[in-house]
């Protein structure tokens, strides 16, 4: 009797799913009345930045009128992919998403692709040897961000500098990038050097712990370079219960300026911020526009990004949204 | 007995001792700002919270369950105290957050109990439901958000200091309670029972689901005031990142500490030194630079030497060597 039932079952799937699959895409076919839909598959919610990311999509897709499909993906990459065959089905005119993972988009994609649908990455890249799988990638450079750290400090210091790092997650893009952005520019000066080098895995309590290792086995540490802003708060709550002042006796540089982070820069325990910009939501519509206007655009955008000193916090934080 | 505690405790001199071959000033102890300062106050104050949850884990794998949500419960606790705080600086506001949150915890402990004790269903798979589960609800209770709080009161739970890190202090406290209350009364002798034997422990008069029931909601309590020590360090409430496999590291420490996972005995000395462990571990791949890629390795590596040398097989040919000596 199971038996039977399973196999009906399965009948009846299959069947379904030829029927998807033989449903030729009928071109970027939007609901006709010229309004370009937009499928968007998000990781998840798994911090402020992704919340303020989340947001600016959906208001910059209000403000250029585009009607935005939404799902959350909570960190699954199975969600993500089933999220991207039902806009395929919906017959969008254009998908985006940031990839969970890297790897193992390129069946999906290749359904988009067949059923005419262009894909926009944000964010984060995806690991593929097929180039013509997507139209575009817009997202920070990683790379630069650590440039950026590395310049503040070649410029700011003075004397030899023992540097230790706090590492994002290992193996994450983000911090391999900005691990090889910083190494490369403080390279110029030999007096510079990265004493310590450990994960904090992204968090404040991995960055406090790290940090209280190596204020007990560096017998000089003067600068603190964080991959992201929560681990180096973490080091801030190290540095005050070693009896030494944050931002003055060991300096702090961060990457990512969410709230949290800005207003200990503004207070003057961290030095300096690089940006990692979440609002993308304007670029990302613009560059909707003209791929489905059929135009031209390059394979890689950059998301427009600053930097932030003590200064320019003081100035910033009130109009902050994330 | 003794000789059991014997290999975990040469395991963590051995770490000890390679902090302080690598950086000799590992073991400097100095007075900073009215508290001690130094790498083994941090092994102390960053373990307190495996220590506390790996009680409660002990407890629970004595009567032959385990609890797969501790680091669940830990999240909500530190996220429920948090948002209770918000922007608030007072004592009272602090206390009360904590307080809800542990009666929360008890709550999730009895849902717990319920699923093992009530309904009979595998500990492993019941516990399974609130580790998937609870960190969802820490994410509905924090909206997905890191929630900063500065509360000088609340602080103090797992970054104040009397002399000692409160946060240790605390779990001794309670490892000494759970060692009276277990090993001066019968209770732990009953507890064993329900493991060796439920059904029979029954029969025999021992009120078997109650005391189930009764270690749940312990090591759910245990977790709680563990989230609350790992979110009061930071002084914010992260619901993915809080207490993220600490369940892990939990019954590592009770099985590394000679508790078998077959229920019907344990001991909470050696539970202790699990957690020293541990933490130990973490604290020297920090202090002697190993890289992050090779972590994982190196922990694995020394945790399989820990549990190759209390294995039955391993003990034997060693105690055979040593009586062919003798």
């Amino acid at each position: 009797m199971l038996k039977k039932i399973t196999t009906v079952a399965s009948v009846v799937l299959l069947s379904a799913l030829t029927a998807c699959g033989s449903g030729d895409g009928a071109g970027t076919g939007s609901s006709g009345s010229g309004t370009i839909t937009m499928g968007f598959a998000q990781v998840g919610a798994e911090s402020g930045w992704r919340t303020a990311n989340t947001k600016s999509i959906q208001d910059e897709a209000k403000a250029a009128g585009i009607e935005l499909k939404f799902s959350d993906a909570q960190q699954k990459q199975e969600n993500q992919i089933k999220a991207i065959r039902s806009y395929i089905q919906q017959k969008v005119s254009v998908i985006a998403f940031s990839p969970v993972v890297e790897t193992g988009w390129d069946t999906v994609l290749q359904e988009a692709k067949r059923a005419n649908i262009p894909v926009i990455l944000t964010d984060r890249s995806i690991d593929s040897d097929d180039t013509s799988l997507y139209k575009t990638f817009l997202g920070s450079d990683f790379v630069e961000e650590g440039r950026k750290a590395g310049d503040w400090l070649v410029a700011n210091a003075s004397g030899p500098t023992n540097v230790v790092e706090l590492q994002g997650t290992t193996g994450a893009a983000p911090a391999i990038d900005r691990k090889k952005g910083f190494e490369e520019k403080i390279a110029s000066k030999s007096d510079i050097k990265v004493v310590a080098s450990q994960t904090g895995d992204f968090t404040r309590s991995g960055g406090k712990q790290v940090m209280e290792a190596f204020l007990k086995s560096q017998p000089k540490i003067d600068v603190v370079y964080a991959h992201n802003d929560d681990m180096g708060l973490g080091a801030i709550e190290a540095i005050k219960a070693a009896g030494k002042v944050p931002g003055k006796d060991i300096k702090i540089i961060t990457v990512d300026a969410v709230k949290d982070g800005m207003q200990a820069l503004a207070n003057g325990e961290i030095n300096f911020i690089v940006e990692c910009n979440p609002l993308l939501g304007k670029q990302l519509m613009d560059l909707t526009k003209k791929v489905v206007a059929g135009e031209q655009v390059p394979e890689r955008v950059v998301t427009e990004e600053g930097t932030f000193t003590q200064e320019q916090a003081k100035t910033a934080l009130p109009q902050r949204q994330y | 007995m003794k000789n059991r505690l014997l290999w975990p405790l040469l395991a963590l001199a051995a770490l000890l001792l390679l902090n302080l071959a690598v950086t000799p000033s590992f073991f400097a102890l100095r007075i900073q700002d009215g508290h001690l300062y130094g790498g083994l106050v941090d092994v102390l104050k960053n373990g307190a919270p495996t220590l506390l949850i790996a009680l409660g884990m002990t407890l629970v794998i004595a009567t032959r369950g385990i609890d797969l949500s501790v680091g669940a419960v830990a999240a909500i606790a530190g996220a429920v105290t948090c948002v209770h705080i918000g922007t608030s600086d007072s004592t009272g506001t602090a206390l009360a957050g904590m307080a809800i949150a542990l009666v929360l915890c008890a709550v999730l402990g009895l849902w717990n109990g319920f699923l093992v004790a009530g309904m009979g269903i595998q500990p492993i798979i019941a516990t399974l439901v609130l580790m998937t589960a609870g960190r969802g609800v820490a994410m509905l209770v924090t909206e997905g958000q890191i929630v900063t709080v500065n509360n000088t009161a609340y602080r103090q739970v797992g970054a104040g200091f009397v002399v000692l890190p409160v946060s240790i202090l605390i779990s001794l406290l309670v490892l000494g309670l759970v060692a009276f209350v277990t090993r001066k009364t019968a209770l732990g002798m009953l507890i064993e029972a329900v493991g060796v034997n439920p059904e029979a422990s029954r029969l025999a008069g021992v009120r078997s689901r109650t005391i189930i029931w009764t270690v749940y909601v312990f090591a759910a309590v245990c977790a709680g005031i563990a989230g609350l020590m790992i979110s009061s360090n930071v002084s914010a409430a992260d619901a993915n990142n809080a207490g993220l496999w600490i369940e892990m590291d939990a019954i590592l420490a009770v099985v590394i500490g000679g508790t078998s996972l077959a229920g019907g005995r344990y001991s909470l000395t050696g539970t202790l030194i699990g957690a020293l462990i541990i933490q130990t571990l973490t604290t020297t791949v920090y202090t002697i630079g190993v890289a992050p890629e090779v972590t994982l390795v190196f922990k694995a590596v020394v945790v399989i030497a820990v549990c190759l040398v209390q294995a039955p097989k391993a003990r034997a040919a060693l105690s055979f060597r040593k009586v062919a000596v003798s």
